[in-house]
């Protein structure tokens, strides 16, 4: 497995015909498992990172059912490496900056990552595209007990999964959507989301952006208790009230703007399809701000000739480091926007 | 978009600051930004509202004396000093080292829960099995025992089946 042969393909979690694929783009489940009788990673000497890297190594590429899987390692990786990994959402900024023997086991088909010695020994994932939250647990949850037979965690009957910070204390679990919610954002309805998903004990973060501020109307909606409630309940809270729910409130926004705003919404749609067609230079700011208004204007009917796996296709070759992998070669910020201005010419003319 | 500093080239680092609702953006190149001593910060993580929310706590007195003892964890040296600095605990052992300074932190970020629902691993989840089966076992003579003191001989038949089928 070459990084290459991830870097030229969309993701499978980008699928356009998984439920609600229009407006919820991903669904993710993150388990984090610490192993027992061993010290958190803080207080780790590289030595005995490594002793963890290479068991969990082991126990994880041992398994049957995880199918074509390969291991990468960070600590000895290049920063264009990483950075790929990360764009793709396979591994994250942590364990990309962290320090020492680390690594991660990826999937074939990227819908599973095991990242080792991370904040916790071991950070299980599995994604699915789509609103697919139970089937995400389902599977998490099976690679989990064969993992858990083989080694023993760290775990205490009153807490539950003992975590390196005490905010992933108890089940460990981490669910995660990834939601695209430009109607929800002309209409100016971010602030009220924001507010009930707070009252809600709900985490919203933009997903391509820095900060608060979302580029491309991407969110990402997680759980933040993960103590005294159970996985099925929080699972099953997400799947069939949460997202279905911020579902139909930008639905509703969508159909707002066909009946009383169409001229700004198609100006909108139409000026970011000109801009994407015939621009020579353009950050990843401006084309992942761009992208995400054509891909409104696809999912609601006002653009017929470009398919939505296109659009997803460029939101993940446009970024820094796909652009420069696919190029073979490093390049500096204005030769990135230079190539990304030709990417989505050739894509889109 | 170019540099406001050097005018020559492309800006890559963009500033977004709300000082009281009033919102003022910038935009530098990398070299700029790093001159300028802009360093870009990608979230505010969770461990950062931690670390302020623990230091908020670490004011509230109640722990002082505690604190000037200075207990340290046996099994990986971590000190409640320590961990209010990067709000990661050093070993699994700190949960009952320091349960009683931890207890108002768990409650706070965990919506004041402070025990485990859910799944419990397969290694002690068996031997938890079988100590549940034991205890049903054991109930099920005693019901037997006295059942057959009072002669209630339908139940205690009803009894010995259930235990046949346990064990």
């Amino acid at each position: 497995m070459r990084l290459t042969d991830l870097s030229t393909k969309t993701s499978r979690w980008f699928d356009p015909d998984s439920p609600l694929s229009d407006i919820v783009i991903s669904s993710r489940i993150r388990l984090a498992r610490n192993l027992a009788n061993r010290k958190f990673i803080t207080k780790c000497t590289s030595n005995e990172k490594n002793q963890i890297l290479q068991t969990l190594k082991e126990v994880i590429l041992s398994l049957n059912s995880l199918g074509d899987i390969f291991f990468i390692d960070i600590e000895h990786g290049s920063t264009i490496e990483r950075d790929l990994l990360i764009e793709r959402q396979l591994i994250s900024r942590n364990l990309a900056a962290g320090s020492g023997p680390r690594g991660a086991v990826i999937a074939q088909n990227e819908l599973f990552a095991a990242q080792i010695n991370e904040e916790d020994h071991l950070r299980l994932s599995v994604l699915a595209p789509g609103l697919n939250i139970e089937k995400c647990w389902q599977r998490i949850n099976e690679i989990d007990d064969s993992i858990g037979e083989k080694i023993e965690y760290a775990f205490s009957p009153k807490y539950g999964f003992l975590t390196a910070c005490p905010t992933n204390l108890g089940t460990g679990i981490r669910v995660s959507v990834m939601m695209h919610l430009p109607a929800l954002k002309m209409t100016d309805q971010l602030k009220k989301l924001f507010d009930s998903a707070r009252d809600m004990n709900l985490t919203i973060r933009g997903l391509f952006g820095e900060g608060t501020e979302a580029i491309g109307d991407f969110f990402q909606i997680s759980n933040q208790v993960t103590l005294g409630i159970s996985e099925k309940k929080i699972v099953n809270d997400f799947q069939t009230v949460i997202i279905p729910k911020i579902v139909e409130y930008e639905r509703i926004a969508r159909d707002k703007l066909l009946i009383q705003e169409v001229n700004i919404l198609d100006d909108k749609i139409a000026r970011a399809l000109a801009l994407l067609k015939s621009a020579k230079l353009i950050s990843s700011h401006e084309a992942m701000f761009l992208l995400s208004n054509l891909r409104m204007g696809i999912n609601m009917g006002r653009v017929k000739e470009i398919s939505i796996q296109t659009i997803n296709e460029l939101f993940l070759l446009t970024q820094p480091a796909h652009l420069q992998i696919n190029k073979g070669k490093s390049l500096n910020p204005q030769q990135r926007d230079i190539l990304r201005a030709e990417t989505l010419r050739a894509k889109l003319n | 978009m170019q540099c406001e500093i050097c005018k020559t080239k492309t800006a890559t680092v963009h500033l977004t600051e709300i000082v009281d609702g009033h919102r003022t953006e910038t935009h530098l190149c990398q070299a700029c930004a790093q001159k300028e001593g802009v360093t870009v910060k990608s979230q505010l993580s969770l461990n950062e509202l931690l670390s302020s929310l623990i230091a908020a706590h670490q004011q509230t007195g109640e722990n002082a004396i505690e604190e000037k003892v200075g207990k340290v964890c046996s099994d990986c040296g971590m000190s409640m000093e320590e961990f209010r600095k990067q709000a990661l605990l050093g070993c699994p052992n700190d949960y009952s080292v320091f349960e009683a300074d931890l207890r108002e932190i768990i409650e706070k970020t965990q919506d004041n829960n402070l025990t485990h629902i859910g799944k419990i691993p397969p290694r002690i989840a068996k031997p938890a099995a079988q100590v549940q089966e034991q205890n049903l076992i054991e109930d099920i003579k005693q019901k037997l025992e006295q059942a057959v003191k009072k002669e209630d001989y339908e139940l205690a038949a009803k009894l010995r089946d259930q235990l046949k089928a346990l064990s």
